[in-house]
This record gives structure tokens, C-alpha cells and sequence, in this order.
């Protein structure tokens, strides 16, 4: 199994953590309710290390399943050492963006190298979708670097945002809105999934 | 009795026979329950605000701006944790260490002086971004709390001034603990520091299951502290811990801003913004994976022993997983830095992740070892403690794995950040797990502090259960599926972008608000209005102790 997107890897994540959620309030559901009865029998009895070995397996497994089935792990991990197709640097000053350009237009499975940097205050870089669903996000530290690698595989328009709050400076002060968000700032397209 | 007179004098509660530990008690656990009210007004506002338009017609326009939105933002976490969370906790040791160790505490004086100072400083603070706006968040990521060309100097100094005092107040909790459980006075008359210390770490736990492995005698067959007193012991390191960072990073901001109102401006970027962020982590984190955890899991033991009646399953094991936990805390501070770019991969891969992993472990030993308890005791009378420890159980049981999902390099990267943190695991383990845990204590606790005072109305209290715990799970569920929507957690939304969850969200957290306001009823209409204000007038009986036997003094 891989996910190619994080539409893809939030829907299977929205599945497993509710099924996970259904299942542990009904077993202190039903747990609660033996409790009170004389002759409850254990449907199952768990041996503790069984039970030990299955937190670890879950705890670590979980790491093994994320790292062969969202590419972007190994890709970060490994990013200086990788190419890309196209480097994009940014600028933050004074809740400001100076974008490499008005608009960017990727081509489907391009890697491009997003690079940020902040001459003040801690921000975030950001991708959103249309529908307002997160693409993929950094954090933007002052004095340090902030690079990401990202390979895009479906087509889609995106808003750029800052993801980390860095004061009240960075909306309008009467309206509320949000002044650093770049609307339909990045483009992918010549993909065959995504919106049209 | 008519309402009107069981409103003024209570059930039967006579606030005179209370002794000097018993009042101090119920004032910290009156205050805790004050703030919590305001926490969740607060909650309410921001709530109200990002559900969109529509909200205006009942809200005043304010609430929207940002500055009023994000200095509510700011102290709906100071307020909820030191000012409710920290009160309640600290109450209910300061009451139950004595209590588990005959010994009277050390001193009732200094017991005042916490929750006063942690009030007074939560008012500080509450102060600063009502009257200043002061909003850098409770992260106070550098060098926001110091950057004056967006926020008051002098909204910043009362905001620095009351977290200080917050922490001063810790300092005498943490002094007050250490030096009730070192008195050798009652059963420790004839112990050793040593000994004591042994005990509180965990290590005759660990050591011994190494003899049992051995086949050898185990190394104590009584240990010199009970279970529930190790938890408080080791949670309580943490608690100095945070307390030494939180306060560090407020003298430094302290610095800046003492200087910019003397006309000289500080270089903020002679501090790194990375460095200070992992430090500040590393202490902040040791309030959440540190004290919390370690204090919930002694809590439960505390509870399960006390509602069974009989001795906690596994004990050795839960002394030595108690140790373990101690090193597990201070090393799992960079699942908060995934995101950040410029943090060595290493230790996002050991401390974000797989020492991160390690609190599965831990947390699932204690769920297990409290479940065991429970069910070796069965038949059980379904009392209220006992459906608060199962609620309590219930939601660390969501918000442990929820956190445990986000610690992991591919899922933080579309999930950092956003509400599936905050309200998924952050007000799930708060508000259902910690809470909840509280309640059932303060059930337990409820006889022994008010000298058996009759509750007012069981009904009551059980309509506050289902709706805290129906509330808790709603809210934080609703916002966890708008963070899997793109919804940040740090971040204004005027336009209702996530209308439909934060509406569902809100009108959970309204049942929250009303649980709240039923409890409070309930508890007023238990003591009477005589007697909540009896509770702050001085004790007659000085003792400090609980029921105590003369002969153990």
C-alpha cells in the first residue's frame, strides 16, 4: 500500500482511528457492565506479554508501516542527497512573502525543492487544496534552514499559508482575515487523478 | 429544607469542624473549579468565532479581531492547566500524601501560599491579554513574547509576571511534597533517606522483580511509600523540571522586555530560535508525557485500590514501569519539532519516534494493571468514582494513540499543527482522561475533606458524568476531523471555513459548559453558600493531617 497524497493517507487514517475509537470505548463499555455482574466469564484472556508484545508490535509497526507507505518519509530523510526538478526560494519579513513567483505551475511528478527562509519571526510553509485540505506543511525557524522536497502526483490548485502563528500582525486587524495567505498560488498539472 | 435555605447552609456541611488540611484542600479545589468555568467560556468564544459568520449575530464583533481572538488563545491554556489543572492536582496530593503516609504535611502555611500564588498569578496573566492583548501563545516560540513592535512591553512584564508567580507556587508544592514524604516522623520514624528515596524512584519495585528472577528473597516485601505516593514522588521531579525551564524562558523574556521599557533594544537573534524552541519543548513536554502521565497512572492506582479494596495487581511491575517512565519523559521533546526542518533527523527519528513510542507502552501497562484490579474485584457496586475512573480510562484510551499516530515523520507532515493535535489528543486526554480521573478522586475524596457531607443530588451528578463525557468525546472529536480537514489549531477563521465540525464542535463543548454549571450547582447546594465562604475563613483545628493515630506521631 502507498499513498500518494495526504487526501489518500488522511481518509485511511479517519478509518483506522475510528474503527480504533469504536472499539476501545466498547470495551470499557462492556467491561464496565461485567464488572458489576457475579458470574462474568472473560471472552478473552489476555496473557500479559502477549498484550506487551502487541503495544510494542503497534508502537514500532507503526513506524515500519509509514515509512514504506508514505513516500514523502524517505524523501525527507534523505533530501540533501536527492535531486529535484526545480528549487523555489522564499522569503517571510514582517508577516510578508516574497514569492519566487506570482504563480507556479508544476508538471505531475515533478520534485521541487521548497526553500524558506524567515528574517524574523518563527512561521510555517503550507499547501492547501481548494477544498481547504492540507497538502503538506513546515515550520519556518528564523536562522536555520527550512527545505522540503515534495513530489506532486495529482493534479490540484493550491493556496500557500503560513501554518504557524507569529501574532495577531499576520490578519487584518478589523476583518480577521488572513494576510499571508497566497490564494491559488501553486498549480500541478498533466496528472491523471486530481481536479481537472 | 426549601432551596433557598439548602442553598445557603448545604446538605450538612459544617465548615467549623474542618481541620487546617482539610480547608486548605477545599480552597484550591474551589479555585480549580472557578477557573475551569472560565476556561470553558473561553473555549466557547473561540469556538463561537471560527463557526463562521452566522456566530456574529450573538457575539460581540471583538471577538473576532484578531488580537482579542489570539489573547484569548493565549490564556485558555495558562488558565485550563496552572490555574485549574495544576490547583486540582496539587490539592488533592497535598491532601493524599499525608494521607497514604500518616504523616501530617509539612506545612499548611506553605499549602495556602500555593494556591494563592498560582491564583493571583493566573489573574496576572488573564490580566495582561484582557486589559494588554498580550498574544504570543503558551508556546512563546522566540522571539515572539519579546516583540514589542505587536505587543504591549508592559502587557508582556504582567504576562511573565504571572507565570513566574505560577512557578514560585510549584516550587512550594514541590518543597511541600518532598518534605512531607523525607519527615521521618509516624511509619517513617526509622527509615533512611536512602530508603525513602529508593522507594520514590521505584527502584525496590525493580529490584525486586530482578530477585524474583533470580530466585532470590525480593529485596522488600514493604516498601517504604505506597504506589500512589512513588507516582507523586516521580511526577513531581518533572514537575521541578518544567517549572525550572518555564520560568527560565520567562526571565529571559523578562530581559527583553524590562529593556525595551529602559529604551534599549536587545538583539533577538542572539538567541536561536531552534535551540530555544528544543529547550522550551523539552521542558513544556514534561508537563504532558512527564507529570501527567505519571500522576494519572498513580491516580488510577490510587483509585482502583481503594474502590476494590484490595491490593493493586502487578505492584512490582507498576514500581518499576514508574522508573522507567522517568527516563522515557525527558527524552521524547522532538515529536513537537517534526516539522522542523533544521532538527537533526536522528533525533527526530529516536526521541520524536521511537522513544515517543515508548509511552504506548507505559500508559498501556498502567490501563492494564488498573483494569486487572478492577475485574479480580468484580462483583462492584457501579458507584460515581467508579464510572469516572472507567470515563477517565476511557479517554486516555483515545488520546494516547491519537498523539502516538502524529509522532511519526510522514503523519506530522500533513497533521502538524492542525485540530486533530489539539482536540484528538490534547482536550480528549484533558477533558475526558485527566479529568475524569479527578472526578472519580474527588468522589473518592469527597467524605474524607468535607467530613462526610451528604451530596446534594446523586442525579445531578450523574447527568454531569454522561454530558462531561458525551461533551469531551463529541468536541474533541469534531475537531480532530477538521484538522484531518486542514484546520490549524493556531489560526483564525472568520469566514466559517470549517463551519459544520466547529458547530458540532461547539454545541458538544455547550454540554460541556452545562455539565460544569450542574457540577458547580450540585457542589454549591452540597456546602452551602455559609459554607464555601467558611471554607477560606481560618481553621480552628490546626491539624494538618488527616486521621491521624496519636501513636504514630
Amino acid at each position: 500500500m502507498i499513498f500518494t497524497n495526504s487526501l489518500e493517507l488522511l481518509a485511511f487514517h479517519w478509518v483506522a482511528y475510528t474503527l480504533y475509537a469504536a472499539m476501545i470505548l466498547s470495551v470499557i463499555a462492556w467491561f464496565g457492565y461485567n464488572l458489576t455482574r457475579e458470574k462474568a466469564k472473560s471472552v478473552v484472556r489476555i496473557p500479559f506479554y502477549w498484550y506487551m508484545a502487541f503495544l510494542v508490535a503497534g508502537g514500532v509497526g507503526h513506524h515500519i508501516f509509514t515509512y514504506n507507505a508514505i513516500p514523502w518519509v524517505s524523501q525527507d530523510i534523505g533530501r540533501h542527497e536527492l535531486s529535484n526538478d526545480a528549487t523555489y526560494k522564499f522569503i517571510i519579513e514582517k508577516h510578508k512573502w516574497t514569492l519566487p513567483a506570482k504563480k507556479i505551475t508544476v508538471q505531475c511528478g515533478e520534485t521541487i525543492n521548497f526553500d524558506v527562509e524567515s528574517k524574523d519571526l518563527i512561521y510555517g510553509f503550507g499547501l492547501f487544496r481548494q477544498d481547504g485540505s492540507m497538502a503538506m506543511q513546515m515550520q519556518v525557524n528564523p536562522g536555520t534552514p527550512n527545505d522540503i522536497l515534495w513530489t506532486f502526483h495529482h493534479n490540484a490548485v493550491f493556496d500557500l499559508d503560513s501554518t504557524e502563528y507569529s501574532g495577531p500582525a499576520m490578519y487584518d486587524k478589523h476583518t480577521g482575515e488572513n494576510l499571508m495567505r497566497v490564494k491559488r498560488f501553486l498549480e500541478v498539472v498533466g496528472c491523471e487523478k486530481g481536479a481537472k | 429544607m426549601s432551596f433557598a435555605k439548602t442553598l445557603i447552609h448545604g446538605t450538612d456541611f459544617n465548615h467549623e469542624g474542618l481541620n487546617a488540611l482539610q480547608k486548605v484542600t477545599l480552597r484550591a479545589v474551589v479555585m480549580a473549579f472557578l477557573f475551569y468555568g472560565l476556561v470553558a467560556i473561553e473555549g466557547m468564544i473561540m469556538r463561537m468565532v471560527e463557526v463562521g459568520p452566522q456566530a456574529k449575530a450573538i457575539m460581540p464583533e471583538q471577538f473576532f479581531h484578531p488580537d482579542h481572538f489570539f489573547s484569548i488563545m493565549t490564556v485558555h491554556p495558562i488558565v485550563g492547566i496552572f490555574g485549574s489543572t495544576y490547583q486540582l492536582v496539587f490539592a488533592a496530593f497535598m491532601f493524599l500524601v499525608p494521607y497514604l503516609t500518616k504523616k501530617p504535611l509539612y506545612s499548611v502555611k506553605l499549602a495556602n501560599f500555593v494556591w494563592l500564588n498560582i491564583t493571583i498569578g493566573t489573574a496576572f496573566a488573564w490580566i495582561a491579554a484582557f486589559v494588554w492583548q498580550y498574544a504570543p501563545l503558551y508556546t512563546l516560540y522566540w522571539p515572539l513574547p519579546a516583540d514589542t513592535t505587536q505587543f504591549s512591553t508592559i502587557g508582556g512584564i504582567v504576562f511573565i509576571i504571572g507565570i513566574a508567580l505560577i512557578m514560585v507556587g510549584t516550587f512550594g508544592f514541590i518543597y511541600n511534597i518532598y518534605a512531607t514524604i523525607f519527615a521521618r516522623v509516624g511509619v517513617h520514624k526509622n527509615k533512611t533517606t536512602k530508603e525513602l528515596l529508593i522507594s520514590g524512584f521505584g527502584i525496590d519495585g525493580m529490584l525486586n522483580l530482578i530477585n524474583k528472577l533470580r530466585g532470590k528473597e525480593p529485596y522488600t516485601k514493604e516498601p517504604a511509600l505506597a504506589l500512589p505516593v512513588v507516582a507523586i514522588f516521580r511526577g513531581t521531579v518533572d514537575t521541578f523540571l518544567d517549572a525550572i525551564v518555564i520560568l527560565g524562558a520567562g526571565i529571559l523574556v523578562l530581559v527583553y522586555l524590562v529593556a525595551d521599557l529602559g529604551g534599549i533594544q536587545l538583539d533577538v537573534t542572539a538567541i536561536d530560535a531552534l535551540l530555544y524552541k528544543n529547550l522550551f519543548w523539552w521542558g513544556l513536554d514534561l508537563v504532558a508525557d512527564g507529570l501527567v502521565l505519571i500522576y494519572v497512572a498513580g491516580s488510577w492506582y490510587l483509585l482502583a485500590t481503594l474502590i476494590t479494596g484490595q491490593k493493586l495487581f502487578m505492584e512490582n511491575v507498576a514500581r518499576a514501569a514508574l522508573m522507567l517512565e522517568l527516563l522515557v519523559s525527558w527524552m521524547v521533546w522532538s515529536h513537537h519539532l517534526l516539522g522542523d526542518q533544521g532538527q537533526p533527523e536522528m533525533m527526530k527519528l529516536i526521541s520524536g519516534e521511537m522513544v515517543t513510542a515508548f509511552e504506548l507502552l507505559t500508559q498501556g501497562l498502567a490501563l492494564f494493571i488498573t483494569l486487572v484490579t478492577l475485574w479480580k474485584a468484580r462483583p462492584l457496586k457501579m458507584t460515581m468514582e467508579l464510572k469516572y475512573l472507567l470515563g477517565g480510562l476511557s479517554g486516555f484510551g483515545l488520546a494516547v494513540p491519537a498523539a502516538i499516530i502524529q509522532a511519526d515523520m510522514g503523519m506530522n507532515r500533513v497533521l502538524h499543527n492542525t485540530q486533530w493535535i489539539i482536540g484528538a489528543h490534547v482536550h480528549i486526554a484533558l477533558i475526558v482522561g485527566l479529568y475524569m480521573t479527578l472526578y472519580s478522586a474527588l468522589f473518592v475524596l469527597w467524605p474524607l475533606v468535607t467530613n462526610n457531607t451528604k451530596l446534594y443530588s446523586s442525579k445531578l451528578a450523574n447527568t454531569h458524568f454522561w454530558m462531561h463525557l458525551i461533551g469531551g468525546i463529541g468536541m474533541g472529536a469534531f475537531m480532530g476531523m477538521a484538522g484531518l480537514d486542514g484546520m490549524l489549531r493556531r489560526h483564525l477563521y472568520v469566514n466559517g471555513e470549517f463551519h459544520f465540525d466547529m458547530l458540532m464542535a461547539a454545541g458538544f463543548g455547550t454540554m460541556l459548559l452545562v455539565a460544569w454549571a450542574l457540577f458547580l450547582f450540585n457542589i454549591i447546594m452540597s456546602v452551602g453558600l455559609k459554607g464555601l465562604i467558611g471554607i477560606f475563613l481560618p481553621a480552628k483545628d490546626k491539624t494538618a493531617s488527616y486521621v491521624l493515630d496519636p501513636e504514630d506521631m
